[in-house]
Order: C-alpha cells, then sequence, then structure tokens
C-alpha cells in the first residue's frame, strides 16, 4: 500500500493550494478561512512512488469546535496518515505552531511547511528555520505552494520522515499541577492497548477531550477503575481551569521557540490591507460598498456575459440545430428522431448552453472576490444585520457560497460551531439563488424586460436574500431558539487575485454546469420528450399528450399565482430534478430548433409582464434541487428535515408569488 | 493592574488579555486562536458591529457580545 500524506495546518493557511500544487487537482481555493470544509484525496508522484495526499479542512486546534474541524481532527487522530504535513503561515507563525505543538505531543510524524515566506519576507518578519527545525525536532521546509517553491524539498523530507520510526516525542511542561496529573493517569492507563503515547491521552483527558474520553473509557482495561473514578471526580472540578492551563503552556512552548526563531519589525506598519479595510469595513459605507459590489457584478455579467456574448452563443446554437436538423433530413433519417433531436434535445439542451457565457462570466466576477479576500469581509460588514435576524456574520458565507451553487453552500455551513445556526443556515441556503437558475430568469428578462436585466437579476437576488433573511428570523424565533454563537472571523490580508485561482473556481462551477447539461437535463429532457409525443396520434407537445396531462392535473394549484398552463407546471416538477430542466423544458414544450429567440416569443405570448414576475419568484424559491437536497439529507442527517426543507420552500414560493400576482393585478398591474 | 473589558478600549490601544468568561466553547476556542493570557492585542476598529483587533500581525474579527467578555489589562 502506498503511503499517506496528510496537510493539515490553520484555515487559510494554504493547504489546497499545496495540495493542487503536489497533487495537480484543481480544488477550489479561496482567500478567506474555511473554504475547505471536506476531506479532499489525490494522488502524487515522487521519484519512482505514487503516494496518496489528503487535504484536510483548516483547523486552529485538534480541539475541533466545529464540523469541518472535526473531520480534520478524525483524520490527524484516527486516519492513521504515515506523515502529516502541517502547513504553517509563516506571517503568523505563533498562532499556527500551536497546532503543531498539538501534532507533536501525539506523536504523529510531523514535516513543517513554512507556507507564504515571500509574504512573510515583504513584511519583514524573518524566520530562521533551521533554528526552528532544531527546537521542535522535525523537519521544517520553506514553501510558496503558489508558486511552487519548496514542493521537492518538502516532499523528500516529508518521505524520509515517514520511513523512519519516531523517536521519542516532544514533552511539554504544564506546570506542576497537571503534569503531576499525567503522570498519575498514566499509571491508570498502563496495560491498555492504545495506538497513542499515554502522556498525550492523559493529556487530553484532562483537557476534557471527549475523543480520548469515549476512546480510553472504550478500549482500555483501566486499572483500579475505583481508585480511577476517585481521580476522575476530581479532576472534573477543575476541567475548565486544566484546559486554560495546557492551552497556555503550549502558548508559553510556542513563544520561547518563536522569541529566538522570529525576527519581526518592532512597530507594525499599516498595511495595504488596513488602509482598504478603513474603506471597505467603514461603519457606514461597508454596507452601501458590499452593496454595490454585487449590484456591479450582476451589471456587468449582463453587459458582458449576455449583450456581448450571448448573441453570438443563441446564433451559434440555431446553427448547429439547423445543420443538425439538414444532415438528418438529408440522410433520411425517421421524422420521429428529427423531432427527437430537433425540438428535443436542441431546444431543450440548447435553451440552457445558451447561458454558458453569462454564467462564465459571473463565476470569474465572484472568483475575483472569492481571491481578493473580500470575503471575510463581507461577513464582517453583514454580521449586524444578520444578528438581527437571529443569525450571525459567518452564516453569511454560507449564503454568498450558495449563489453559485446551494450543494456547496449547504456544506459551507459545517464552519459554524453552533448547531442551531447551522441547522438554519441549512435551510434557508436554497433561497440563494443558484447559478443553475439563472437562464430562468433570462427568458423572461429577455421576453419582457430587456433593458433592465442587471437590476432585474440583482432584485431576485436580492428577493432571495431577503426571504433568507425572514425566515431565519422565524426559524430563530420558533423551531430552533437558543443563543446565535459569538462571531469570530479571521480577517485574511488582501491579495491580487491569481488568473489560475480565479480560472480554476469558475470552471469548477461552469464545468459542473454543463456536465448536467449533458447528463441530467438531457435525461430530463429525453423522458420529457417520451411523455410529449405519446400516446401516438396526439398532437406532439400538446394538451393531450401524456406529459399535457400530467401538467393539467398540477396546473391549477398554480393558478393563482397567474401561470396555472400544463407547460409552466411541467416546467417547474421538471426543475425538482435540477433547476436549468426548468428552461429544457419550456424550450422543448414551446419552440422548436430555434430555441433563444422562438423560446423568448413564446414565452411574451404566453405570459405577462406580472406573471413573469410571478413565475420568476416561484422558481427563486420553491423546492430545491435533488443535489440539494441530497445534501441537505447528507448534513443533517435527517429525512425529516429534507422532507421539509422541500416543502416549506414550495409553500412560501405559492405564498409570495400567489401575493406578487393577486397585489400586483389589484394595483393595475398585467 | 487594571482591568477593563475589551469592548471598552478605542481605537490603538493596546492591551494583554487577562481573562475570557465567554462560556466552555467560546473561551477555549479564543484561547486556542491566540487570545491566550498575557497576548498582545491591539484594537483596530471599535465602532459599530464586530470590534477588529490585531493579534500578532493579523486581523480577527469579534463579535461585540464576545468583546465584553473578555478582560484585559490596558498597557498604554
Amino acid at each position: 500500500m502506498s503511503m499517506t500524506i496528510a496537510l493539515a495546518g490553520n484555515p487559510n493557511s494554504g493547504k489546497t493550494t499545496l495540495f493542487n500544487a503536489l497533487t495537480g487537482s484543481n480544488q477550489h481555493v479561496g482567500n478567506w478561512p474555511g473554504v475547505t470544509v471536506e476531506r479532499k484525496e489525490g494522488q502524487t508522484r515522487y521519484g519512482n512512488q505514487v503516494y496518496r495526499v489528503v487535504d484536510l479542512p483548516g483547523t486552529y486546534s485538534l480541539g475541533a469546535f466545529s464540523e469541518d474541524e472535526v473531520v480534520a481532527r478524525e483524520f490527524i487522530v484516527s486516519g492513521n496518515p504515515d506523515v502529516v504535513i502541517n502547513v504553517v503561515d509563516a506571517t503568523n507563525i505563533e498562532r499556527n505552531l500551536y497546532l503543531t505543538t498539538q501534532l507533536l505531543e501525539m506523536g504523529t510524524k510531523v514535516v513543517v511547511a513554512l507556507n507564504m515566506v515571500d509574504e512573510a519576507e515583504s513584511r519583514e518578519i524573518h524566520v530562521d528555520e533551521k533554528a526552528l527545525a532544531q527546537r521542535l525536532g522535525v523537519p521544517v521546509i520553506r514553501t510558496v505552494a503558489s508558486r511552487r517553491k519548496g514542493i521537492d524539498e518538502l516532499m523528500e523530507a516529508a518521505i524520509a520522515v515517514a520511513r523512519v520510526p519516531l523517536n521519542g516525542h516532544v514533552q511539554l511542561s504544564y506546570g506542576e499541577s497537571i503534569d503531576k496529573r499525567i503522570e498519575v493517569l498514566k499509571g491508570f492507563l498502563q496495560g491498555g492497548d492504545f495506538r497513542y503515547p499515554s502522556s498525550w491521552l492523559a493529556l487530553k483527558l484532562l483537557e476534557g477531550d471527549s475523543y480520548a474520553k469515549k476512546f480510553v473509557f472504550e478500549n482500555s482495561n483501566l486499572r483500579d477503575l475505583e481508585e480511577f473514578s476517585r481521580f476522575w471526580d476530581e479532576v472534573a472540578v477543575h476541567e475548565e481551569e486544566f484546559q486554560l492551563e495546557i492551552v497556555d503552556s503550549r502558548y508559553k512552548f510556542v513563544g520561547d521557540i518563536t522569541k529566538d526563531v522570529v525576527r519581526r519589525p518592532g512597530v507594525a506598519v499599516e498595511t495595504t490591507t488596513d488602509k482598504v479595510d478603513r474603506v471597505l469595513t467603514h461603519k457606514y459605507w461597508g454596507m452601501p460598498i458590499f452593496a454595490a459590489i454585487m449590484f456591479a457584478i450582476f451589471q456587468l455579467t449582463f453587459a458582458v456575459g449576455q449583450d456581448l456574448l450571448g448573441e453570438w452563443m443563441a446564433v451559434a446554437i440555431d446553427y448547429v440545430g439547423g445543420a443538425l436538423e439538414g444532415f438528418l433530413v438529408g440522410v433520411n433519417a425517421p421524422a420521429w428522431l428529427i423531432d427527437f433531436i430537433g425540438n428535443g434535445m436542441v431546444a431543450g439542451v440548447g435553451a440552457v448552453v445558451e447561458f454558458v457565457p453569462l454564467i462564465v462570466i459571473l463565476y470569474l466576477l465572484m472568483g475575483l472576490l472569492e481571491d481578493s479576500g473580500y470575503m471575510a469581509r463581507a461577513a464582517y460588514v453583514m454580521d449586524n444585520t444578520m444578528r438581527a435576524v437571529g443569525l450571525q456574520g459567518k452564516t453569511f458565507i454560507s449564503m454568498i457560497v450558495g449563489f453559485g451553487c446551494n450543494v456547496p453552500g449547504v456544506m459551507a455551513t459545517r464552519t459554524l460551531e453552533n448547531k442551531k445556526d447551522r441547522m438554519i443556515a441549512i435551510l434557508i441556503n436554497p433561497f440563494m439563488s443558484c447559478g443553475a437558475k439563472i437562464p430562468i430568469y433570462l427568458v423572461f428578462i429577455a421576453a419582457f424586460f430587456p433593458s433592465y436585466g442587471g437590476l432585474v437579476l440583482f432584485s431576485v437576488y436580492a428577493l432571495g436574500v431577503a426571504v433568507a433573511f425572514l425566515m431565519g428570523k422565524i426559524f430563530s424565533k420558533t423551531l430552533f431558539k437558543g443563543e446565535t454563537s459569538h462571531f469570530i472571523m479571521e480577517l485574511p490580508p488582501y491579495r491580487k487575485p491569481t488568473l489560475s485561482n480565479v480560472v480554476r473556481n469558475m470552471w469548477d462551477n461552469v464545468s459542473g454546469f454543463l456536465a448536467r447539461a449533458g447528463t441530467i437535463i438531457l435525461a430530463v429532457v429525453s423522458l420529457l420528450w417520451v411523455l410529449a409525443v405519446l400516446p401516438l396520434g396526439v398532437e406532439p407537445y400538446g394538451s393531450a399528450s401524456i406529459l399535457g396531462r400530467i401538467g393539467q392535473f398540477i396546473a391549477p394549484i398554480f393558478e393563482p399565482a397567474g401561470f396555472g398552463t400544463w407547460q409552466a407546471a411541467v416546467g417547474l416538477f421538471s426543475g425538482i430534478a435540477a433547476k436549468e430542466a426548468v428552461v429544457a423544458t419550456l424550450g422543448m414544450v414551446y419552440a422548436g430548433v430555434e430555441a433563444g429567440t422562438e423560446l423568448v416569443a413564446a414565452i411574451r405570448e404566453v405570459f405577462t409582464p406580472l406573471t413573469a414576475v410571478s413565475f420568476m419568484v416561484m422558481t427563486l424559491l420553491y423546492t430545491p434541487c435533488a443535489a440539494t437536497l441530497g445534501t441537505i439529507k447528507k448534513e443533517t442527517g435527517s429525512a425529516k428535515w429534507t422532507l421539509f426543507s422541500a416543502f416549506y420552500s414550495f409553500g412560501i414560493a405559492w405564498v409570495l408569488s400567489v401575493l406578487v400576482f393577486q397585489v400586483g393585478r389589484v394595483l393595475g398591474f398585467s | 493592574m487594571e482591568y477593563s473589558t475589551l469592548i471598552t478600549l478605542r481605537e490603538g490601544d493596546i492591551c494583554k488579555v487577562a481573562r475570557i468568561q465567554a462560556g466552555t466553547t467560546a473561551t477555549m476556542r479564543l484561547y486556542e486562536m491566540g487570545f491566550n493570557t498575557g497576548a498582545r492585542v491591539q484594537v483596530l476598529k471599535n465602532d459599530r458591529g464586530p470590534i477588529i483587533v490585531g493579534l500578532g500581525g493579523h486581523k480577527v474579527a469579534l463579535g461585540r457580545g464576545l468583546a465584553e467578555k473578555m478582560l484585559v489589562a490596558r498597557s498604554k
């Protein structure tokens, strides 16, 4: 079996950048703490060997307060990595070495990657890595993961460390009263079949670590149980005190080392980050600036993605469709096949693919935001507002991630420490309008509001956020009462976004979009096409087809919202498979080969501006797609909450779209 | 030594962490993030919304509720 190398370190220290550099993977990176919330695996070749590399979510300690940290801790403690590459941010070495200390206490084989040394040097922070290596007793390699510097040396050191057995491990002193108790505990622990050094287990027990407790109580034949429980009762009284003392001891250990090996300027100079933050986190301007940035993103997306590139795409799809049909007619293909390809596939899938340029632009812009370091500021700026609705600023990050796709959005809630915060964040995430819904809005915008594209799109997103806030408030007052957790978030320094990161993150999303168009959307469209032309003899795509009848059965539900047509009903229904399917279905049932313009023209005939708005509200808010529901199930571990999510969002969507339509009608809109 | 809560400090003030009384979880989290006893903290922003402090050359935003529960010793 090949060796396993785990990457561990503080949030935003560059683990995933290093992982990508090592394995040639394209994992999502960003300049904010909490990008990686899952374990990612890859392989790297060094010499003639292949090694398994595991990227872990960032963590400040092995204490594991949130779900993502639990993932990291579990792997380090029980995943048996052959060696841990501990990625240490050279600009913030004191805090980063805290985790290093914990790894050393555990007797893990560690190699330190002293990362971002370039940034440290530019801030005049100098680390003597040789002295540091000597003090820690493990190799320390200088790296700049983003520029692939030091990667070979790092691999060499990691392999060398993994090959030889560990000789002893770092033993800190935690003060007399704790050291004494560690010795006593070690006595109790002897004879158990443990994978960990008994001094570490003893220490963890004193720290009140739940994993260690469970491990010891389940795996050991503790000696003198009676005496032990007496001892344990006495320890429990002091638990909190011990915890803090142990942390202090570790920081003292770190401080003693850094005092000798790190040189930093005496007076902190005001950095560019400080200057930029003066504006972006300003008490009054912070929020308007955030809103303006988001608004600009949508305007730009529209101007470039739709007005400039969208036309070409429509022409290209028409051309491909026409050519395909011409070819099929030329080779005397059966009529049903021509119809399936032209009216089913090209009209359906084409209606989705047409919007790729726009989605590319949107994700490029969001990528810039992510890579710059602004995300953490957005969370900061929003904290007050979020708190007013019973949530906290960090939740907002999962919401922004949801703008891309609700699947990672729901997963991003793992960074929330508090169960209540996390449940609410999961339940409101689907109101964040994802990229897959964009084609729906665009068709309706093109049909009714062509000159206000950016504004309408921005308003739709804003409505989603507003509904999320409202539901957050309601949930925190009813289903999930309790304290909102405190806001603690590191604000990383601003960095110039790198092209490769921005493009990679864009491609992450766009390739998913394309892949869905080629798989699930194609499958849905094919199935619906069959239903639309059967039973034989009825008018295809007509109300008498199976599809038409299904649609007619559902349609009355949407009557009060103004779009009670069977086509709209079928479209919405298919959207539960994947949101792009809404447009694909509309494209198929309303239009033929020339999907783009013809679909828009058809929509203009059957909808009105008012019903278009109410339909957009519906698609924005109703039942999440299957993939999102699956993720909700996985993250909450509860079928009940998954079903709840599916139904309550439908209810909200229905109520609001009915409200829009009915109130709009009273006000004289049509 | 005069103790006050972090929230009462003004922009530019430098202090040392003395004691955090925010419940076990939040206290441990802060401790492990480097707000341990004696850690040197500089207040960078304290007006509206979370307070921003500099800690070891990095910036950390802390909710106001939390800053009320951090006892610090002013050093100037």
